[in-house]
């Protein structure tokens, strides 16, 4: 059986940003595995503008963003296998991978790096009543049909959910000659960028309706017309209030879903709020040897954070290999989500172990304006920091300092929280 | 050419004329009941046929049920439902191994949730062991919950039949079909039957492809049977098509439930159900509403909302949030809930097999046997020597050892590709299920013999890779693929031509 | 007197500025909450611009179509003519990243260059 020092399944963003880090700390034995036929993940899909502000100080597309980290893997030498398939991994991270000219083989790794991406919400989990025709997709299938293939789903376009691929789509289908008639949201706020918002939707003259959602699906065949309704507050359709749109299409963007199978199989905890993995401050998992990173973690807003984030677990996962493939020791710190932060990632932070600084990353659970971050140790307040909007689109952090946890006294959570005053 | 030579050739052009849209037998209708007496029809020497308005086989009631094998104590004692349930039920094992497809009798539960319901398990039991279903059992209520920790809390009771079974409809329809046509009968898809005429001693149907003669005709035709039967006959039937709408898990709530748990029937039928599916999901339905449309198969909110209200009734904690599709399927509900098998009346010939609601699945071998047997005495038919009983599915590499698997990767590198990642079906699979006999020419076509798509992306990322695939199979363009045949295209055109 | 409502794009806050003009001048500008907010309002009421993306036909390359953009913003009203022309282009493989597929796109000076390589 082949072995190797880390392994890393997925060669999207996540993955490619965690090679090059592990490499740079003085790993050389790394292998990614990516499943599909080329390097860059979902990035080669997402052809329109807005990547790499924060990495790269200019704006990038996708396709760009990730050739300047597929170049960066490619001058390491770091090895990778495409068109592999990761099969299961044992909890003893023996990886069962797969392609057509290796067939099924194995491969021991001293470490793992989980950097699969996520997948979107399919029309079943909304429980959209109505027909099932052609016609339906998501708005990733969409984008995959006319950016990669190069093929029309459809001519009169409603979309559901204002994510920031949905919006994306709303304009890229409108430049190819489709008529978008209409973005329904269910929430009273979009789930995707201002900036996105006013490039793809306003731009065009799109209307965008919150507290929206699509009632009907016409069309046994193919879509011939979507019902769209007013939802109360209980999130529930109010009666009287249907639109019907004739249309060929309907796109749905309606959330991410991290993609843990392999995770869960192999025996990673998870949280039921980001349904991606529990991770320490090194972005580890329950099983030592571990790493999460990217939006198989939690789903990111900006691919400069998911770089920021993997290029940490790489980082990690070359200090675990280094120690001989030691389990940390020691006692941890818990982070306590609450009172509108979701949830935080990482979870925990062994201090021994965390970095001098510590970002520590959230999304809140409403959208609060003239609002507070605030961060406690155990009941002190220690941090109260004024955001004039916070919205669940969008992810928010804070920085911790090492020495300043180092030095309070009996330290047993820290909690974030949202806060009026 | 002399006078005679041209007669003869004459003759001859014209038999094979006649031939070519003659047969003994037409089937109208390529269900599980359709598939299923074509295929013991096909042990005879006799020419069948086939027709069905859509693309593929199994695109009405068949698809979209509760995939059930059912013990046999629902239907009342002495009808035909009854006798068919249990002679299928029985049948099954032999047959899911004769035609490789996927059966398990995981065994079935009714369960009540009040002490004044418990006569109503004893009712069913009773009818049961007069039904000749084998080992019923009704278990008190620590019993019941020691069998299924998820009952809800108010369940004291359940009556309890380990023959109960969960099949894949899909498999079971396709196996019989691609068996029957192995043996020589013949298909036709995209046929809508739109007239029978009766003319002297056989039937013309007037399709949308032509005028089909044929000397006997099965109505199989779901809820579309009344239609045909009232074509031929004086004496008419009545078929409502009852709605049911379903919730369809993910594979981590498939152990929610090991039985199939039933609620006490109700005047609407047997109630929600819970249960796990032959595949490892699990499958929450049907309601039971009563529409006109025979091509309704929408879901509704309320549809949809008194599911999980209803089968929180007898199982609790049910994962709703893991639901990953939600579809309908309409059952053939004759007006005196039986099934109507045999010659009709008034109209030598004409043989109905109508009715066929649930337990029709189940039902479905034995109704091949029967109507065979009926077709048989009828024609005189007499046994083919060579007729091959067994069918060998699409091979499921996810069950070889590793080394099989790259013995099978070596000599077909198209099994080393992945295509469905939430299904994990390979290249390999789908080209097969393209290339073997009455194969898939649309996305869920490669679906119910795959399941890639079925998973819990619902096709997001596979869709365009089969898309390529069938492309380069069927020389096809991809513009002209479609979900499900007709006008179901998946995409309008290319870009860049506005 | 025009009046211009804008939602402004430089943060999540998304403040609503509220712009007068007169022939073309810029009499009011209101709303904002800082100068990034002010710039925005100015330019776009002026001389609106954006980066068009989309996708190019390629002939003898492993791919039928390879992404593109304009190198640099064009004005907004010219979108859908920097899109007419984008459409007619077929590119030959091998096409790198920066590759110039179209020049002066529609006039704009601009041109359009592949973002993605292509063998």
């Amino acid at each position: 059986m082949k072995a190797y020092d880390i392994v890393i399944v997925g060669g999207g963003p996540a993955g490619l940003a965690a090679a090059a880090s592990a490499k740079k700390a003085g790993i050389d034995s790394i292998l990614i595995l990516e499943r599909d036929k080329e390097l860059g993940g979902i990035l080669n899909q997402c052809i329109h503008n807005g990547f790499g502000l924060h990495t790269f100080k200019e704006e990038l597309t996708g396709p760009e963003y990730a050739g300047r980290f597929i170049d960066i893997v490619e001058d390491l030498k770091i090895e990778y296998m495409l068109n592999t398939m990761v099969m299961d991994i044992s909890a003893d991270k023996i990886v069962t991978a797969m392609n057509r000219e290796d067939g099924m083989f194995q491969i021991k790794a001293t470490t793992v790096i989980l950097a699969m991406g996520c997948r979107e919400r399919p029309r079943g989990a909304l429980n959209i009543p109505g027909y099932r025709p052609a016609g339906i997709f998501s708005a990733g299938t969409a984008q995959r049909l006319v950016n990669m293939e190069g093929y029309m789903p459809g001519k009169e376009v409603v979309i559901l959910g204002s994510g920031d691929i949905g919006l994306i789509m709303a304009r890229r289908m409108t430049l190819e000659g489709a008529k978008v008639k209409v973005v329904a949201e269910l929430m009273p706020y979009s789930g995707g960028l201002k900036r996105n918002i006013v490039q793809c939707l306003d731009d065009f003259g799109i209307p965008l309706k919150l507290s929206h959602t699509v009632v009907d699906i016409k069309g046994k065949e193919r879509v011939e017309g979507i019902t769209i309704a007013e939802v109360g507050k209980d999130g529930k359709p109010i009666p009287g209030t249907e639109e019907e749109y004739s249309c060929d299409t309907l796109l749905l963007s309606c959330g991410l879903i991290p993609e843990n199978e392999l995770s869960r199989g192999m025996g990673v905890e998870m949280s039921p709020i980001t349904s991606g993995p529990i991770v320490n401050e090194s972005l580890e998992t329950n099983i030592p040897g571990v790493f999460a990173c990217g939006n198989v973690l939690h789903v990111h807003d900006l691919v400069d954070y998911v770089s920021e984030e993997a290029g940490r677990a790489g980082e990690n996962a070359a200090k675990f290999v280094k120690n001989g493939g030691k389990a940390a020791t020691g006692e941890s710190v818990e982070i306590i989500a609450t009172e509108g932060a979701r949830y935080t990632v990482p979870k925990t932070i062994n201090i021994d172990r965390m970095d001098d600084l510590l970002t520590v990353r959230f999304r809140v659970g409403a959208v609060f304006k003239d609002s507070f971050i605030s961060v406690y140790y155990n009941d002190e307040r220690v941090l109260h920091r004024k955001k004039n909007v916070m919205a669940p689109g969008e992810m928010e952090q804070i920085i911790l300092q090492k020495k300043e946890l180092a030095a309070y006294n009996g330290l047993k959570t820290i909690t974030v929280k949202i806060e009026k005053e | 050419m002399n006078p005679k030579d041209s007669f003869l050739f004459g003759s001859i052009f014209i038999d094979a004329e006649k031939e070519k849209d003659m047969y003994d037998v037409v089937i109208i209708g390529a269900g599980v009941s359709g598939c299923a007496v074509a295929r013991e029809l096909s042990r005879y020497q006799v020419s069948v046929c086939v027709v069905d308005k859509c693309e593929d086989v199994c695109c009405g009631t068949s698809k979209a049920n509760s995939a059930i094998v059912h013990a046999g104590f629902d239907a009342e004692s002495g009808s035909l439902m009854a006798k068919l349930n249990v002679e299928g039920n029985a049948m099954m094992d032999a047959l899911s191994k004769e035609l490789d497809f996927p059966f398990r009798r995981n065994g079935s539960m009714v369960v009540c949730t009040s002490e004044d319901e418990l006569d109503g398990l004893k009712v069913l039991y009773d009818r049961g062991v007069k039904n000749g279903v084998p080992n019923l059992k009704i278990l008190n209520r620590e019993e019941a919950h020691k069998m299924e920790p998820n009952l809800a809390d108010d369940v004291c009771g359940a009556l309890y039949a380990p023959t109960g079974g969960i099949v894949c409809p899909f498999n079971m329809t396709i196996a019989l079909a691609e068996n029957a046509f192995e043996n020589g009968a013949e298909f036709k898809f995209d046929t809508e039957v739109t007239g029978i005429v009766k003319g002297d001693g056989s039937y013309t149907l007037k399709t949308g492809k032509g005028d089909i003669e044929a000397r006997y005709v099965v109505n199989a035709a779901g809820v579309y049977a009344d239609d045909f039967h009232n074509m031929v006959s004086a004496k008419k039937i009545h078929i409502t098509p009852r709605r049911g709408d379903y919730c369809l898990l993910d594979h981590t709530a498939g152990t929610h439930v090991d039985k199939t748990v039933f609620a006490l029937p109700t005047k609407y039928g047997k109630g929600v159900l819970v249960t796990p599916t032959i595949h490892g999901n699990l499958l929450v339905g049907p309601t039971a509403i009563d529409i006109e449309d025979k091509e309704g198969v929408n879901t509704t909110r309320e549809g949809l909302d008194e599911l999980t209200q209803r089968a929180s009734l007898s199982v609790k904690n049910i994962p709703m949030r893991q639901v990953i599709t939600s579809f309908a399927g309409l059952r053939a509900h004759e007006d005196g809930h039986e099934f109507i098998i045999g010659e009709v009346e008034d109209a030598k010939q004409f043989i109905d097999v109508a009715g066929i609601e649930s337990p029709g699945l189940s039902s479905a071998p034995a109704i091949g046997v029967m109507v065979a047997d009926l077709l048989r005495d009828l024609m005189h038919l007499e046994k083919k020597a060579d007729f091959k009983a067994t069918r060998k599915g699409i091979l499921n590499p996810s069950e070889l050892s590793l080394e099989e698997r790259n013995k099978l990767i070596k000599e077909n590198p198209a099994y080393g590709t992945i295509i469905c990642r939430c299904e994990m079906v390979t290249e390999g699979e789908i080209i097969d299920s393209i290339r073997r006999p009455l194969g898939a020419r649309s996305l869920d076509g490669i679906k119910r013999r795959t399941r890639a798509g079925m998973g819990r992306c619902q096709a997001g990322f596979c869709s365009p890779r089969s898309m390529e695939i069938l492309e380069r199979e069927l020389s096809m363009k991809q513009e002209d693929i479609t979900k499900a045949g007709g006008a179901s295209k998946i995409v309008v055109g290319r870009t860049k031509e506005q | 007197m025009e009046k211009i409502e804008l939602t402004c794009i430089g943060c999540p806050l998304g403040c609503q500025i509220t712009v007068e003009k007169e022939n073309g001048e810029i009499k009011s500008l209101t709303g904002y909450t800082c100068p990034r907010g002010k710039a925005y309002a100015e330019k776009e009421v002026t001389n609106p611009t954006r980066i068009v993306t989309s996708t190019v036909k390629v002939t003898g390359g492993e791919k039928p179509y390879v992404s593109v953009k304009t190198k640099s913003d064009i004005p907004k009203s010219m979108i859908f003519d920097v899109m007419k022309e984008i459409n007619k282009v077929t590119a030959k493989a091998p096409i790198a990243i920066g590759d110039i597929l179209l020049d002066n796109v529609a006039g704009t000076g601009v041109p359009v260059i592949a973002t993605k390589a292509t063998r």
